[in-house]
């Protein structure tokens, strides 16, 4: 087990490099020269704009300013904006937000995605199957940019206006939690929709497998064929999906984070690339592509813990 | 003594094989016959059709030019004249509702023909050739993959600036995000393929590599990736609007529902119809090219039937 | 010690007088599909008494395990239907008892063997665990009790160090280890009727003699009754009292073991026996059925085997035949079962 551990942690290293030189190579050609647009209307001196140039790095060649970067984050250390504000710092408050909104939409997901998807497979064919997989298609095709105007017209005004409802927030994260329930329902639609689906197949499938007939003929109970041994077995592929997704929503919130006025990581991006805040966007990306690497990394290890089959290989 | 027969399982079959058990059916004469008989393909189709019409001539269904507008208007409701109303710069919503289907539609599709095409070819040379250039091109594939789709779109496009934005930047900034996903499929595909008997025999027979991949390999492994791709085309029809909305995709005068989102959203609350229309426009035509993608992807699945 | 706790809706062990141990009479079972309605079993009778071992013999899809399933009551309904027949035990029609009586049964005293035990076991429970659930379900025990119990059935199905691997999962067991298991968990709670289908065929030729010496000892031992589904005679000519031949859905004969080695009363059996390699026969092409068995959709029309007869008369493609008896033990569903019994003798 340790050693599959560092297996996949020593994979993941190349991927996390080639991935945030990417971003640094994209942000790099970014139009515009940084160090002018922080003077913004006044033009600077051109003294100190070679000084700051200097203090930043930014006349080493790329391939230098990407190491000195890089390894910096390495220690945790995701350098500083111009105005010499630790990126890191910047980051503490926003990346609460997007993980909130990130972490209700998986709870949601999980919630809605597994139990509909259970409940169509064991109405397999029948009519409640048909309206489940129905639902399915509406959420898939639904945008978040389309769900998310329509989610906050409905249950944050004319939810409080007609009924005199007033529980849904519409706009920021002064209600605590339930500022994130719409938004989270909405960034997790689509990916709802695909847990839906996923739940319904592998259970479908599990139950038609010979292990399940063994259980019915050693005389358990349906409630134990179902909730032991076909669940289990289902499982295995939905923890996948729900953990691997959770790099995906934080990913995607920056819609969702847009339309609920929501300040999180996905708002900071958006302002930093208009400010050419190098520093700011590149980190951005390099956490959430940690993020990724890291539940994917999860994923693997309790792939392992669920399935005892891949453990010994 | 084996088990000779499989009885029980042939009523299973396809019921097509009972009718014409002369021909061998392949795949593809199967899948569509699938597809005819398909509803949802069926509705999603003559929708699509509908859609590309106007995307094709929207001069044809739009009864105004979406770029005549009268400020003094602007935010009238629903009027027999303004179907869906007037925007905030005094336009016809509907008119550019009409037109705005150009756009999305051209972008889902290129994009998802570059991809398709990208990640069909590196996977068929991964999978075919294995070894180095397969873990090469493999770790490649995941260090875009590992890119969150729509915040790496978001910096490619704000690196190539507003000025040169347009359709192809838009394919090119979602395509480059999302072709390690085609690549996966067809890489695994090929490598099942290859395993095949059949192509074991063609490459005793002496078969040129080429030629094994060509005649044998792709023909089978091809199917998985148009349905990935079919099922893609609302993705990033999606993503162009999504992107529109954040200013960094298709640029006004240019017209799409994206970018009528975000001109709206403003004075949303106060007057919806300009959001909700190009909103319901953008969701049909994603739920048109889900209900194909998921069509074809019942009927070139064999492992679904 | 033993707690039967079906006992409100079925007699205890021996409970009526003559009625054998488990009677399936004139079972007919059919699955709707989509292609039309498949008649999978058309009328089977067999029975079986305490200690005797019933084969039954047939191709797949001639129902022999279809049948199995419906005794079990593990059939998929729907797309399976029993419109017709009884299945009796200890003179309980089975069929018509509920859900949760059948469960009593189930395992506790019928139980079951399949044919693939590394599809047929949980992959993701130890085996431990998968044969003391037998315990804990049924009989209430601890899991530690449980572990222990399952221990004990590891080593008297001879499972080496089972102690060790009663914690290993059934993908680290090799087949016939694995198929020991799936013995081990079907005799946990000492069944009045054990099931096995096709127990063997999954496996290597001497592991199969291993396996089918080892349910022979346990059934002696236990005075179980044995209903044992297979497709190859060599298998079952050992152990075996009386063989029931299934073709099509149908019994086509039945006859005691010796009987029917030394003469079959029916077309299809002669063909089964005719094709099995003999060393006597050494140097002799090898006999085969000709044909394909029937499509279920479409059954021929009189007896089902006449396509493939040598001994077809043209009444055989209108008349079904009916089980013709023999003598007291023995029958056969052939027109002209004389002929192929002396053609058989000569």
């Amino acid at each position: 087990m340790g050693r599959y551990v560092i297996r996949r942690l020593l994979q993941a290293i190349p991927v996390l490099l080639g991935s945030t030189f990417l971003i640094f190579c994209t942000v790099y050609a970014l139009p515009g020269d940084p160090v002018m647009i922080l003077g913004g209307e006044r033009r600077i001196d051109p003294v100190l704009a070679a000084q700051l140039r200097e203090q930043y790095g930014l006349n080493d060649p790329l391939i230098v300013q990407y190491w000195n970067y890089i390894s910096g984050v390495f220690v945790g250390d995701f350098g500083e904006t111009f105005q010499g504000v630790q990126v890191a710092d910047l980051f503490a408050g926003k990346f609460q937000v997007t993980i909130q909104l990130a972490v209700t939409a998986l709870i949601i997901e999980a919630l809605v995605g597994l139990g509909l998807g259970l409940y169509a497979a064991l109405r397999r064919g029948r009519w409640q199957d048909h309206a489940v997989l129905a639902l399915t298609l509406l959420l898939v095709s639904v945008p978040t940019l389309v769900s998310g105007f329509v989610l906050q017209l409905v249950l944050g005004v004319k939810l409080k206006t007609e009924l005199g409802i007033d529980f849904f927030p519409i706009s920021g994260t002064e209600a605590g939690w339930r500022s994130f329930l719409v938004p989270g329902f909405v960034l997790a639609g689509t990916s709802i929709a695909y847990l839906v689906r996923l739940t319904r197949t592998s259970l479908m499938e599990t139950l038609r497998a010979d292990y399940i007939r063994t259980a019915v003929a050693k005389g358990m109970p349906r409630s134990r064929v179902l909730g032991r041994h076909a669940l289990r077995n289902s499982l295995i592929p939905l923890v996948t999906y729900l953990g691997a997704d959770l790099g995906t929503l934080m990913g995607g919130a920056v819609i969702t984070e847009a339309i609920f006025n929501l300040n999180g990581i996905g708002q900071q991006l958006f302002q930093s690339v208009a400010r050419r805040e190098n520093a700011v966007v590149v980190g951005v990306v390099t956490v959430l592509v940690l993020v990724y690497l890291l539940a994917n990394l999860i994923v693997d290890l309790l792939y392992a813990v669920l399935d005892p089959r891949i453990r010994y290989e | 003594m084996s088990e000779l027969n499989t009885a029980v399982q042939e009523p299973k079959a396809h019921p097509r094989r009972k009718q014409k058990e002369k021909k061998p059916n392949s795949l593809w004469s199967d899948a569509w016959y699938d597809l005819r008989r398909n509803k949802v393909f069926l509705v999603g189709t003559a929708i699509a059709i509908l859609l590309i019409l106007m995307a094709i001539m929207p001069g044809v269904f739009a009864p105004q030019n979406p770029l005549a507008c009268n400020l003094v208007d602007a935010r009238q409701g629903i009027s027999s004249e303004h179907w869906f109303g007037i925007d905030n710069q005094g336009c016809d919503t509907f008119s550019r509702v009409i037109h705005g289907a150009r756009i999305s539609i051209l972008v889902g599709l290129l994009t998802s023909v570059v991809t398709g095409l990208v990640g069909g070819v590196l996977g068929l040379i991964a999978g075919f050739y294995g070894r180095w250039v397969d873990v090469i091109l493999s770790r490649l594939a995941e260090i875009f993959f590992a890119i969150p789709s729509i915040l790496g779109a978001l910096l490619l496009l704000s690196a190539v600036g507003r000025d040169a934005a347009g359709v192809w930047t838009v394919v090119l900034a979602l395509a480059i995000l999302a072709w390690p996903m085609v690549l996966r499929i067809m890489r695994a595909a090929v490598i099942t393929a290859k395993s095949q008997d059949y192509v074991t025999a063609a490459r005793a027979l002496g078969a040129s590599p080429f030629r094994i991949s060509v005649r044998h390999i792709l023909p089978n492994a091809v199917a998985p990736v148009i349905v990935v791709c079919t099922m893609n085309l609302g993705v990033f029809i999606a993503g162009e609007a999504a992107l529109s909305f954040l200013g960094v995709g298709i640029q006004s005068p240019n017209i799409s529902w994206g970018l009528m989102i975000a001109d709206a959203r403003n004075r949303f609350l106060m007057a919806p119809e300009p959001l909700i229309f190009p909103a319901i426009f953008l969701s049909i035509t994603v739920l048109s090219f889900v209900m194909i993608g998921d069509a074809v992807r019942d009927a070139l699945d064999p492992k679904l039937r | 010690m033993k707690k039967r706790s079906a006992t409100d809706v079925l007699p205890a062990e021996g409970g009526l007088g003559n009625e054998p141990l488990l009677t399936v009479d004139n079972l007919h079972v059919e699955f709707h599909t989509r292609a039309g309605i498949v008649r999978a079993v058309n009328g089977v009778s067999y029975s079986l008494s305490a200690g005797e071992t019933l084969a039954v013999l047939g191709e797949s899809g001639s129902g022999k395990s279809v049948t199995a399933q419906a005794i079990m009551g593990i059939l998929d309904m729907p797309p399976a239907v029993i419109p017709k027949g009884e299945i009796r035990f200890h003179g309980t029609n089975l069929l018509t008892l509920s859900e949760e009586g059948r469960t009593q049964v189930r395992g506790e005293r019928i139980a079951m063997i399949f044919q693939d035990a590394l599809s047929a076991l949980n992959p993701v429970f130890t085996v431990g665990w998968q044969i003391s659930e037998m315990f804990r379900v049924h009989r209430g025990m601890s899991k530690r009790d449980g572990m222990k119990k399952a221990v004990e059935l590891m080593d008297k199905v001879r499972i080496p160090a089972a102690r060790q691997r009663v914690n290993d999962y059934p993908h680290q067991f090799s087949g016939g280890m694995r198929q020991r298991i799936m013995i081990a968990m079907s005799i946990a709670l000492d069944p009045e009727v054990l099931i096995a289908d096709e127990p063997t065929t999954a496996l290597d030729v001497t592991v199969q003699a291993q396996i089918m010496e080892l349910l022979a000892e346990l059934q002696r031992e236990s005075n179980m009754g044995l209903i044992l589904i297979t497709h190859d005679l060599g298998v079952v000519a050992d152990v075996a009292d009386k063989i029931s031949v299934m073709y099509a859905g149908r019994i086509v004969e039945n006859a005691p073991v010796h009987d029917i080695y030394k003469a079959p009363a029916h077309p299809y059996s002669k063909g089964l026996l005719d094709s099995i390699p003999r060393v006597d026969h050494k140097g002799q092409e090898l006999y085969a059925i000709k044909g394909l068995p029937p499509n279920l959709l479409d059954m021929p029309t009189g007896c089902a085997f006449h396509p493939r007869c040598p001994y077809r008369q043209d009444n055989c493609v209108t008349d079904v035949p009916p089980l013709y008896e023999i003598s007291g033990v023995r029958s056969s569903a052939c027109h002209y079962w004389r002929e192929v019994l002396d053609g058989s003798r000569g």
